[in-house]
């Protein structure tokens, strides 16, 4: 059922060269037949690109999928659903399943459900067996079954020499080791950022240093052992100075932003009345942080725009604030806000915000960027990035409800992927 | 309105008294002065109801109150229910020992289920910050805070504040000292949202490691500040009010011991000597010895029973003027 297609009168991105051109784009049997102005239509559906552009499909490389385990919050299927709407060809997945990504069986379990789907899916697996902070999980076998990075995500390496050692091993195997930086000692049983907010309100907080602290471990170990070092959802303002800092010197280190971390601070948690929506990790920061993020994207201290995509289930978020888990939706709001608040201000222009969606991403993960050329599988997003709309609850295409972004206006929206010969609309 | 309180006609809409602008009580971060100054004001004249031999009145007779609390508590779960009973109320109470909560059920469910059997006011208490605020979308009940975690405990704060103005002429610019574990303490935060609206400048004293950063700025005006030092804290003070420490602080390695809080932020003998005008408040229960010296305790400056005396009539107050009772209804 790989349906043929004529993408008529769209304007085509290249995020390698930064370049625009207006042509038309044919596919047949799933790859790019012909890419050229006016192209006649003949036998093919036509899609109308008019004002929109299109672009080789985008990447996150940091979302939850809940499968294995926790099937009541998300399925592959589900989770790739969401991310075909918000425009996205491909997804890395974090490893906090159950069991948690840390054999081989599972890598490829996850793969194997993946194939059929619209959707590319790369697992990430665990650093440490069962996530526990031990003893390394067998990488080697781990990559060669389709492993693309390394991370105990949520259970972050609390102990320095397991993260030497790690950082050591998977350059072995040229991949990243991703960190959730959190030193946990700094903020036991804090449920948002420590701060005027969180004195006000009496949360228990985070301290933003549990993260710094965290980051600098980590450079110092990135450039003793030379492995590539990812920040995973970097969030504070000397965050992203201590990443600018070892790079200037030549650490071997990216970093991911998430779109809550530049849509909203820590007031969301006091001006939505303690809604469970506002609790993420790393929490919400502070407008300062929001802005040494967006400049932190602007001169390229942050590589990748990545969502973090966590959906819980009703049930389990509608619970008073500290007894909530952590994590919000994102695969659906993730272009509407890049375009609200980075690419409509003038943060990053069109072709950056786009190069972050899909040359960075797969740079970090080792992976070929899709080309939009005569011969290549057909990989690609359709989107524009000046369409004004307002995000509803019949949006959601996850198959759990926590974003805090109901109603919030976006701007900037994907109409449509191709690939694997899927075309799915976003409808 | 006094005349009125014990009939079975009271009609807080009656025109020219003013009402509260707020349906619930979940803090007093939004309550204005006027509010503050009514609910004190209603808390006087139940009083007076307290000082008779007849401690009842019907104002709330068709009225059911549950106390939900999800947080063990002696002193203000009393407090409340006696305030419901002197109210004519009638009341339930639910606690975390003898409820469905530790089978696991969530607290919208509690809260759902409870009110399916018709409750019309609910006062509650629970660890998290938020959770009075939550309830408010679960349930159409008004809610009443009685204590969420470290964010506010309103009624204690209206109780403190009838207390010093039984003793005090005016709120303005007078020096009130909040001594302590100021980090986990509602009472706290309740009270500096009361006492600077009414015009009071506070302090906020305790160790280093238990005072959150911007905790100055969570009012504006520069009402607000902070210090390590008792002996600052004291300097010009007219009330002092400590708060219990709990001794789980120490064991999260947030102070060494009782002993050295005691030396360096106990209220001692000598401190009520050297400041002959000082009032000694404390919310209970106390460490006799911590956070205040045994004699300080029974000294004539604390006022510590006239806080819980003046704690039933602010909750009563605050039933009353919830209730919300249109007019000829509810009190039977």
């Amino acid at each position: 059922m790989t349906p043929d297609l004529l993408l008529k009168g769209g304007i085509l991105l290249d995020p390698q060269s930064r370049e625009m051109l207006e042509a038309d784009v044919l596919i047949r049997d799933g790859r790019i037949a012909r890419v050229a102005p006016e192209i006649p239509a003949e036998d093919v559906p036509v899609y109308d690109c008019a004002d929109k552009l299109i672009s080789p499909g985008w990447m996150d490389m940091h979302v939850h999928l809940r499968e294995p385990g926790y099937e009541h919050k998300e399925t592959i299927a589900t989770g790739c659903r969401a991310a075909a709407f918000g425009g996205f060809t491909a997804v890395a997945c974090m490893p906090n399943t159950d069991p948690p990504i840390h054999t081989r069986d599972v890598v490829e379990f996850i793969i194997e459900r993946a194939a059929p789907l619209p959707v590319d899916v790369y697992p990430i697996a665990c650093v440490s067996k069962h996530r526990a902070g031990k003893e390394l999980t067998e990488m080697g076998d781990l990559a060669d079954g389709g492993a693309v990075a390394f991370s105990d995500d949520g259970a972050p390496v609390q102990n320095s020499g397991l993260m030497r050692r790690a950082l050591e091993y998977a350059s072995m195997l040229d991949r990243p080791i991703i960190n959730h930086m959190e030193d946990l000692s700094l903020g036991p049983k804090g449920h948002m950022n420590e701060g005027r907010v969180s004195a006000r309100l009496g949360v228990p907080p985070v301290p933003a240093l549990s993260e710094e602290i965290m980051i600098a471990r980590d450079l110092l170990l990135a450039e003793y052992t030379g492995g590539h070092l990812h920040v995973a959802h970097i969030s504070t303002a000397r965050s992203v100075e201590l990443v600018r800092e070892a790079r200037a010197r030549g650490v071997p280190v990216t970093a991911e932003v998430c779109p809550h971390h530049f849509a909203l601070t820590d007031e969301a948690v006091a001006e939505t009345h303690f809604s469970t929506d506002t609790k993420m990790h790393p929490p919400l920061r502070t407008a300062e942080d929001v802005e040494a993020i967006k400049e932190g994207l602007r001169d390229g201290t942050i590589d990748a725009i990545c969502t973090d995509h966590a959906p819980h289930a009703s049930f389990e978020k509608e619970v008073e604030f500290i007894a909530a888990p952590f994590g919000i939706l994102g695969l659906e709001t993730a272009w509407g806000l890049i375009g609200r608040e980075l690419i409509e201000p003038g943060v990053l222009p069109l072709a950056e915000a786009v190069r972050k969606l899909t040359v960075e991403p797969r740079r970090i993960l080792r992976l070929p960027v899709p080309r939009i050329a005569e011969g290549e599988p057909a990989c690609l997003t359709i989107f524009d990035a000046t369409t004004r709309w307002t995000f509803e609850a019949q949006h959601i295409r996850s198959k759990s409800r926590n974003t805090p972004f109901v109603g919030a206006p976006m701007v900037g929206r994907a109409w449509a992927i191709y690939n694997k010969g899927h075309f799915v609309e976003a409808r | 309105m006094a005349d009125t309180l014990d009939t079975a006609h009271t009609d807080p809409t009656e025109p020219g008294l003013p009402a509260l602008q707020h349906r619930h009580l979940l803090g007093l971060a939004t309550y204005s002065a006027a509010e503050i100054r009514l609910i004190l004001e209603t808390a006087r004249q139940f009083r007076d109801v307290l000082g008779r031999r007849i401690k009842r009145v019907p104002t709330l007779r068709g009225i059911t109150v549950v106390n939900l609390f999800f947080e063990p508590s002696t002193r203000t779960r009393i407090s409340f229910e006696l305030a419901e009973k002197r109210l004519s109320a009638d009341t339930v109470n639910f606690s975390v020992s003898t409820s469905s909560v530790s089978k696991g059920e969530t607290l919208k469910d509690t809260a759902r289920n409870i009110e399916a059997m018709k409750i019309d006011m609910v006062v509650v208490r629970h660890k998290s910050p938020g959770a009075p605020h939550f309830l408010t979308q679960c349930v159409d009940a008004v809610i009443i805070n009685a204590g969420d975690g470290a964010h506010e405990h309103p009624t204690q704060a209206l109780l403190d504040l009838l207390t010093i103005a039984d003793l005090k002429p005016s709120f303005e610019g007078l020096n009130v000292s909040i001594i302590g574990d100021i980090t986990h303490s509602r009472v706290a935060r309740s009270n500096l949202y009361a006492l600077t609206a009414l015009g009071a400048h506070v302090t906020l004293c305790g160790p280093r490691t238990l005072i959150p950063y911007g905790i100055e700025e969570m009012v504006e005006g520069g009402r607000v500040r902070v210090t390590h030092r008792l002996e600052e804290a004291l300097e010009g003070c007219d009330v002092a009010m400590a708060l219990r420490i709990q001794l789980e602080r120490q064991e999260a390695g947030l102070f060494p011991s009782l002993r050295e809080y005691h030396e360096r932020f106990g209220i001692r003998l000598e401190h009520l000597e050297q400041h002959p005008d000082l009032i000694i408040m404390h919310p209970g229960p106390v460490n006799r010895g911590v956070e205040l010296a045994s004699e300080v305790v029974d000294h004539e400056r604390a006022v510590i029973l006239d806080q819980v005396t003046n704690g039933v009539a602010v909750r009563m107050a605050v039933l009353y003027l919830l209730a919300g009772l249109p007019d000829g209804e509810g009190a039977g």
